[in-house]
């Protein structure tokens, strides 16, 4: 009765946007993008554009959500109406809910919270258009917002996914591959201490085969993690040439 | 024992600046025997201490900074400071009046009101509390005139210069008085508002390049630049 | 009588140290359970339900299934939806209100297991294609935490999904008419979900509350009765190596082979 779906994947190994099966979307990053914010950083990943603010830290109010030997984070990621296919309504999804949380914990062990006791950290995450993968970009945008707001880090955190679609395993799913594939692994990394901050699966894979898309995702994590250093560095040394020249 | 940097080279959080036998200054930690940057900035070594001077980093305070608060609440027994960090500090209605003062009779709106800037000093600070000001010296008090500017924090000691020469040549090109807060807020009050202006954009310029060389010139230049070009015009 | 969540610094570095040996506070090995006790039924009003205990922790899962509309993109098959709560009597820690961060991940993290593993057989509850199909309501209702209610809420769902009971119909006009007696709620899979704390580097499994509120992360590993991995979620504030990770993984698939016995049986 229905139509045998086009194929995601070719007999080449070239999928629906062009892209090698462990190739990362086109990604461009900017930081100090927002005039108010302490931190700020706009990252697009193919089609998938997040914006991210940092204000903080500064003293909790209200005052029962501080700890009284470290920094709190106050995460909140939020899908634009407009951002998907069939505008998303504005209220908080339990969807959006459970990844403010995951995200939070995916950036908390990146930060020294410990050298700020009772104050909080507003971390805000939009996804201005979806194309999935929106909470690993999301987490890059995040942490490239703190380093941009001066709050001191052990490491910058990447995050990408990897999956399987049709039989082959995948890096980078766009909302396509995501939603028709077999499985999706977004993971989180900070490569000084190897360490991985978000962890999540849906899908189905063997043992063997979750072990191969986890090393997938790290390798694009740390090749995502080189672009967050080198857009950090752009905005001085852009500084530093036109000073040169003038 | 290497170091992975050349002085003044940029470093990004999480950078692996050395291994070896080191201490761990400005924004720096040690895991193991490596040294890693915890802020974007340059790069600084020597004497066996390695630092990274950041390029944006807020104000943590630091007893005997002299800062400029901005009064946000005025309570019953003293007043709320924000002082552009990540606590509000708190200045004492005792440490204002000479007399001891008795809460219902004396009105501390009178004194400092909200909005009021306020230059202070902080006179203690640790982990468990916000941070303790005092107006008690001579000098310090409510900012009645001026204009307030800010820059970032780590970029103060560039604005003031070496023994204030940064600053003291702003001061004699524009002929203001120039309060600096550690905290990273600034007052210049001048003989009128365009002496302030120029001052102010000799600050702005100071803290987008104070991480080139050569920067006193470059403001000394600019300064002499935009005062020529009003000389000129109030010549005709 | 304590209702602060802050554990005390000595017992914190009483678990550490033990968990250093290899053992735990109640003297549990690293792998082992606490004891499970499984009661499916307990709700007669439900079409299907369940009581979890896992040692301390309790937790009562309750099915209800209605009729309803498909999604438009799946119009052949019928709904699941999955909630959870973390009812207030359970913890001095859960206030009254609607579901937190903390009920919304557990629920979703149960919703996935079940979903992905593909454990109800979603087109046989297609009754009018695109227009009328059964809803599958798995309604958590946490009673007492005393750590892991993952685990426990995914053993409670599935018991009372395994338990449901669906009424015979037949459509007449494009409306359900019941008729007499009822069949199961068609079953394809047993997903069981196994629950780590890292401590101090170290992986234990079964975390109870005290040790839940001295873990540096939590990892969450969900496997289908082939022994794949259907759905996996990371807690806490802490990280895991990669090599961690796999380990975890291993030890997951053996653990739930054991767990999948005592909730499906032989």
């Amino acid at each position: 009765m229905s139509q045998k779906p086009k194929k995601l994947i070719d007999n080449k190994g070239i999928r629906t946007d062009g892209r090698k099966l462990d190739e990362l979307k086109p990604i461009k990053i900017q930081v100090d993008v927002l005039a108010n914010a302490d931190g700020s950083a706009y990252v697009e990943q193919g089609k998938t554009k997040v914006l991210a603010a940092v204000y903080g830290p500064h003293e909790a109010h209200p005052r029962h959500l501080a700890q009284p030997d470290r920094a709190v984070f106050r995460c909140r990621y939020h899908m634009a109406p407009f951002s998907v296919e069939e505008r998303k309504r504005p209220a908080p999804s339990r969807r959006e809910i459970e990844l403010s949380k995951v995200i939070r914990q995916a950036i908390d062990p990146s930060v020294f919270l410990e050298y700020y006791p009772r104050t909080l950290i507003d971390l805000f995450m939009e996804v201005l258009q979806a194309d999935g993968g929106t909470r690993c970009t999301s987490i890059t945008a995040a942490s490239l917002a703190l380093a941009d707001a001066g709050v001191p880090m052990r490491d910058m955190v990447a995050a990408c996914a990897a999956g399987k679609v049709e039989e082959h395993l995948v890096l980078d799913l766009n909302d396509t591959e995501d939603k028709e594939g077999t499985a999706d692994v977004p993971i989180a990394f900070m490569p000084n201490m190897n360490a991985v901050t978000l962890l999540q699966m849906d899908g189905m894979l063997t043992i063997e085969e979750f072990e191969q898309v986890v090393n997938l995702a790290i390798g694009g994590c740390k090749k995502i993690h080189a672009l967050q250093k080198e857009a950090l560095k752009a905005k001085y040394v852009t500084v530093k040439e036109e000073e040169e020249e003038g | 024992m290497p170091i992975f940097y050349e002085k003044r080279q940029l470093v990004t959080p999480g950078d692996l600046i050395a291994e070896g036998d080191y201490i761990a200054g400005d924004n720096t930690y040690k895991e193991d025997n490596k040294f890693y940057a915890t802020r974007v900035g340059l790069v600084d070594h020597g004497d066996h201490r390695l630092s990274v001077v950041a390029l944006k980093a807020f104000y943590i305070p630091s007893v005997g900074d002299l800062v400029i608060g901005k009064v946000v609440e005025v309570g019953f027994s003293g007043w709320s400071l924000d002082i552009n960090a990540p606590y509000i500090a708190m200045l004492r209605a005792s440490d204002a009046f000479d007399r001891p003062f008795k809460t219902q009779r004396d009105d501390l709106t009178s004194i400092f009101d909200v909005g009021d800037l306020i230059l202070c000093k902080i006179v203690a600070y640790d982990r468990t509390r916000d941070p303790l000001v005092t107006v008690r010296e001579p000098g310090l008090g409510k900012i009645t005139r001026g204009q307030v500017t800010e820059v970032t924090p780590t970029k103060i000691p560039r604005v003031i210069g070496r023994k204030g020469s940064m600053i003291g040549m702003v001061k004699h090109e524009t002929d203001c008085q120039i309060t600096i807060g550690q905290n990273g807020l600034i007052v210049v009050k001048g003989k009128n508002p365009e002496d302030e202006r120029l001052a102010i954009i000799a600050i702005r310029k100071i803290e987008q390049e104070a991480h080139t060389s050569g920067l006193t010139d470059r403001v000394t230049e600019m300064l002499q630049k935009e005062k020529g070009g009003v000389e000129n015009v109030s010549e005709t | 009588m304590t209702s602060s969540i802050v554990a005390a610094t000595v017992k914190k570095k009483q678990i550490a140290q033990l968990i250093s040996l290899g053992k735990r506070l109640d003297g549990r090995g690293l792998t082992d359970y606490r004891e499970i006790q499984i009661e499916p039924g307990v709700i007669e009003r439900a079409e299907g339900s369940a009581r979890v205990r896992l040692g301390k922790t309790e937790v009562m899962a309750g099915v209800k299934i209605e009729t309803g509309e498909p999604f438009p993109d799946v119009p052949n098959a019928g709904v699941l939806t999955v909630n959870a709560e973390l009812v207030p009597l359970a913890s001095p820690t859960f206030e009254p209100g609607p579901p937190d961060e903390d009920a919304i991940e557990l629920a979703r993290v149960v919703d996935r297991g079940i979903r992905e593993s593909k454990a109800i057989d979603l087109e046989k509850l297609c009754v009018v294609p695109g227009k009328k199909v059964f809803v599958v309501f798995v309604d958590v209702y946490v009673l007492n935490h005393d750590g892991n209610l993952i685990d426990a809420s995914v053993m409670a769902a599935l018991t009372a999904l395994l338990n449901t009971k669906l009424f015979n119909y037949e459509v007449e006009d494009g409306e359900i008419k019941k008729k007499p007696g009822y069949t199961r709620l068609p079953m394809t899979n047993h997903p069981i979900a196994v629950t780590f704390a890292e401590i101090k580097d170290t992986l234990i499994m079964d975390p109870s509350l005290e040790e839940e509120q001295v873990m540096d992360a939590r990892l969450t590993v969900t496997l289908e009765k082939d022994g794949k991995i259907c759905a996996m979620q990371k807690g806490g504030s802490g990280y895991f190596t990669q090599e961690q990770i796999l380990e975890a993984v291993k030890a997951a698939k053996e653990k739930t082979e054991e767990l999948r016995k005592i909730v499906v049986g032989g």
